[in-house]
């Protein structure tokens, strides 16, 4: 087995432990406030955008998935995103994120947007 | 061709004139014996600088020669320049050209060439990069010796992975006895070329004005020729400035040159292999090199009736086209049982995938057993030290020829080897491909919905914005689209050979905005309005090119893409603090442009170019994109200030 292919092993089974200890947790309630200035500090906008419409860096956070699977996320991240661990981010930092995540409105229908037709 | 014959006429040299000085005053016998500098110097006559009384009306027989008679050497440099049909010559000025300028200007009396003034070598040279993909032949870009060499050393990096032809002609005071004292030794070289010998294709410092001409010619021909590149010619100084009447000079006719193509039985066995395929792909890298490019793409994927994955370094495929899946370019590549790749400039990259992970994971995208036919002159280019080979990957077939060259004999292999039942089997492929991509204008219209009114403005706002006032209008896209999340290929339509430059492959910045105005030079003869959406790092490497869009009154649209930040360095910065669980708040240290924030707009207005923003209203940017486009439209520059999302 190649160097490669065991950390990326190692990184699903920490992933598979992340989630079951993340799924037995409920959503906390976040401050959406303290969520937005963490948001636009810690660097989530970087990649999915001030307002979670995503783009070529990272996926769109508009309807996100459920807090437990959000986290896990965070925690210990599918494909290239960055690790935001227990160290530098805690839990209820996440919930405040989630809070802020959740206020970002739905995009316009694209059929009334004149300049799209 | 004819070499002719250097004349052996005694020649009037640069600062000949010391010589004939002493030659001619009363310590004649002691300069002739003299082999110090210091010590001929302290001997020469005194010659009052002015005349001493109303009655000294006498030119002083000590002063040396002081005019030339017809021709000098600088003029047939122009001459030989002409005879490659070369029209501008981008250049910040430096003594060490200063007789080839002088004949530009005087000789040519700034026609074929044109001197078009830069603020930087890096421009001038990126100039003539982006101007040669537009053009279709390159343009001379005239830089001083040493330090101009130094400063274009990054754009012509540039054009080097951009398989791009620019032929760079640089000054030089090559003999020792020939430069003033001082600056002139700290701009001269006894090999030149060796600060950019690494990413050149060729390079020559002639040692007169016969081989100058051999060699440039050699030059052009070799730098027009697949794979494509820079050429480095030192145009010595004094040789632009001896007379050369009496001299048999002659200008080399440039050669007609075919490309390099596939051999025959390479691309038949080629042509064995896609024709048996379920799911042929093609995957498009640096596949246009001329107007026929797209066309002839089209036409090998419409023959085979497979998806082309556009890498869009170029303009390869028109993007509407239903055969054109970069789409969903991943997926497609996943599918392949086939796979032709042409020109790629990073094969691994486009097989594989690569995580920006500790370790650097990568796994296949392709599915085991597939086959992979490379098609390209870029192992052609290699030299020792650049790692633009980038991995070696394995392929089942590597034909060495230029991809457009060969497309039309690749065409007529395959459709040889068609049969009544694969052609079928082809149709019947390509009407799925058809229906799947009859879907994705959709999708991105979904997608660029996202965030359409926030404030800063999304890269896909500014995108429609821009298109939706650009639709019938003949332009270029100059600008890469990496950090806009792709979105000029995935709404603009682009179905002409110039829509759009591809990119730069050296990803040196600083050439967006740079390359863009020589796009905009080559476009002004046709009309054309060449817009870039700049960002506003590159636009902050070499902002002096607004000052040469508005001095040569280029039709060039700016948009700056200003998301206050190098966000591609914050972003990497962020991943390695999240990965030393430290922290990533701090990542806009060195990485951010603000505080203050830059106004672009007073920028341009400094420099003699229409302005519209700082704009973080959505709303706002249509009307200010009228406005722009208006003063584009009647060929000047202009630019608009978007504070943009980041990307």
């Amino acid at each position: 087995m190649s160097r490669s292919v065991w950390i990326f092993g190692a990184g699903v089974f920490a992933g598979v432990l992340g989630l079951s200890a993340a799924l037995a947790q409920d959503t906390p309630s976040g401050n959406a406030a303290n969520g937005k200035k963490l948001f636009e500090t810690i660097g989530c906008f970087q990649c999915h955008g001030y307002v979670g419409q995503g783009g070529a860096a990272g996926p769109k956070l508009l309807d996100p998935v459920p807090f437990p699977a959000f986290i896990v996320q965070l925690r210990t991240p599918r494909q290239v995103m960055p690790p935001y661990t227990e160290r530098v981010l805690s839990d209820q930092q996440v919930a405040d994120i989630y809070a802020h995540v959740k206020t970002f409105p739905l995009p316009p229908d694209p059929s009334t947007i004149s300049i799209l037709k | 061709m004819g070499t002719g014959t250097v004349s052996k006429t005694p020649k009037i040299k640069r600062r000949q004139f010391l010589a004939g000085a002493m030659a001619a005053g009363p310590v004649a016998a002691l300069a002739a014996t003299t082999k110090s500098a210091g010590a001929v110097e302290a001997a020469r006559p005194s010659v009052p600088a002015v005349p001493q009384t109303a009655g000294d009306v006498h030119a002083p027989s000590a002063l040396p020669r002081l005019t030339t008679n017809g021709k000098v050497g600088g003029d047939f440099m122009v001459d030989c320049m002409r005879s490659l049909d070369v029209d501008y010559v981008a250049s910040c000025p430096g003594s060490t050209f200063r007789g080839l300028q002088e004949s530009i200007i005087n000789y040519a009396m700034n026609k074929k060439p044109e001197f078009i003034t830069c603020t930087h070598e890096e421009i001038s040279v990126a100039m003539a990069h982006g101007y040669a993909k537009i053009a279709g032949k390159p343009m001379a870009s005239l830089v001083h010796g040493v330090v101009g060499t130094q400063h274009a050393a990054m754009a012509i990096y540039n054009a080097y992975c951009d398989q791009t032809p620019v032929v760079v002609l640089a000054g030089n005071v090559g003999q020792g006895t020939m430069r003033r004292p001082g600056v002139e030794w700290a701009h001269s070289a006894h090999d030149q070329a060796t600060i950019v010998r690494d990413y050149v294709k060729w390079d020559d410092q002639a040692t007169n004005l016969q081989d100058f001409a051999e060699g440039l010619v050699r030059a052009y021909d070799l730098a027009t020729t697949a794979p494509m590149a820079p050429v480095f010619v030192v145009a010595d100084a004094d040789q632009q400035e001896e007379e050369i009447a009496g001299h048999n000079l002659t200008i080399p006719k440039l050669r007609k040159r075919s490309q390099p193509v596939g051999d025959s039985v390479a691309l038949a066995e080629a042509a064995k292999m896609l024709v048996a395929a379920e799911n042929p792909v093609i995957l498009a890298g640096r596949v246009q090199r001329t107007d026929a490019g797209p066309k002839l793409l089209a036409q090998l994927a419409e023959t085979l009736q497979a998806p082309v994955v556009d890498d869009r370094a170029r303009m390869n495929m028109y993007n509407r086209h239903p055969l054109n899946h970069s789409e969903r370019g991943n997926a497609a590549i996943r599918a392949a049982d086939v796979i032709l790749a042409l020109e790629p400039y990073d094969l691994y990259g486009m097989l594989y995938e690569v995580d920006d992970l500790i370790g650097r994971p990568s796994r296949p995208k392709i599915r085991p057993g597939a086959k992979v036919i490379v098609l390209g002159t870029t192992d052609t280019q290699i030299k020792p030290n650049i790692t633009l080979y980038a991995r070696y990957t394995s392929a089942d077939l590597g034909i060495t020829g230029d991809a457009e060259a060969t497309m039309p004999l690749l065409i007529q292999a395959i459709e040889k080897e068609v049969t009544p039942n694969r052609r079928t089997a082809m149709a019947t492929r390509g009407q799925k491909l058809k229906e799947q991509s009859a879907g994705f204008m959709k999708a991105i219209h979904q997608q660029a919905a996202l965030g359409w009114n926030a404030n800063p403005v999304s890269t896909a706002r500014t995108c429609a914005e821009v298109w939706n006032q650009l639709r019938n209008v003949e332009y270029t896209m100059s600008s890469e689209a990496n950090f806009l999340s792709m979105w000029p290929y995935r709404l603009w339509e682009m179905d002409k050979p110039y829509n759009s430059m591809g990119r730069s492959v050296g990803g040196g910045v600083g050439y967006t905005c740079s390359a863009s105005l020589g796009a905009a030079l080559a476009n002004k003869e046709h009309g054309r309005i060449t817009v870039s959406l700049n960002g506003d790092g590159d636009l902050m490497m070499s902002p002096g090119v607004l000052w040469t869009a508005a001095h040569h009154q280029l039709p060039i649209l700016y948009v700056v893409h200003n998301n206050r930040a190098y966000h591609q360095e914050t972003m990497h910065l962020q991943r390695i603090a999240q990965r030393n669980q430290r922290g990533s708040e701090r990542a806009y240290t060195g990485t951010t442009l603000n505080e203050p924030n830059i106004d672009f707009a007073t920028l341009a207005k400094s420099m003699g170019v229409f302005s519209q923003g700082p704009i973080d209203n959505p709303a706002d940017l249509g009307p200010a994109i009228t406005r722009a486009l208006d003063v584009v439209k009647k060929g000047q520059p202009a630019l608009i200030d978007v504070v943009s999302q980041p990307r």
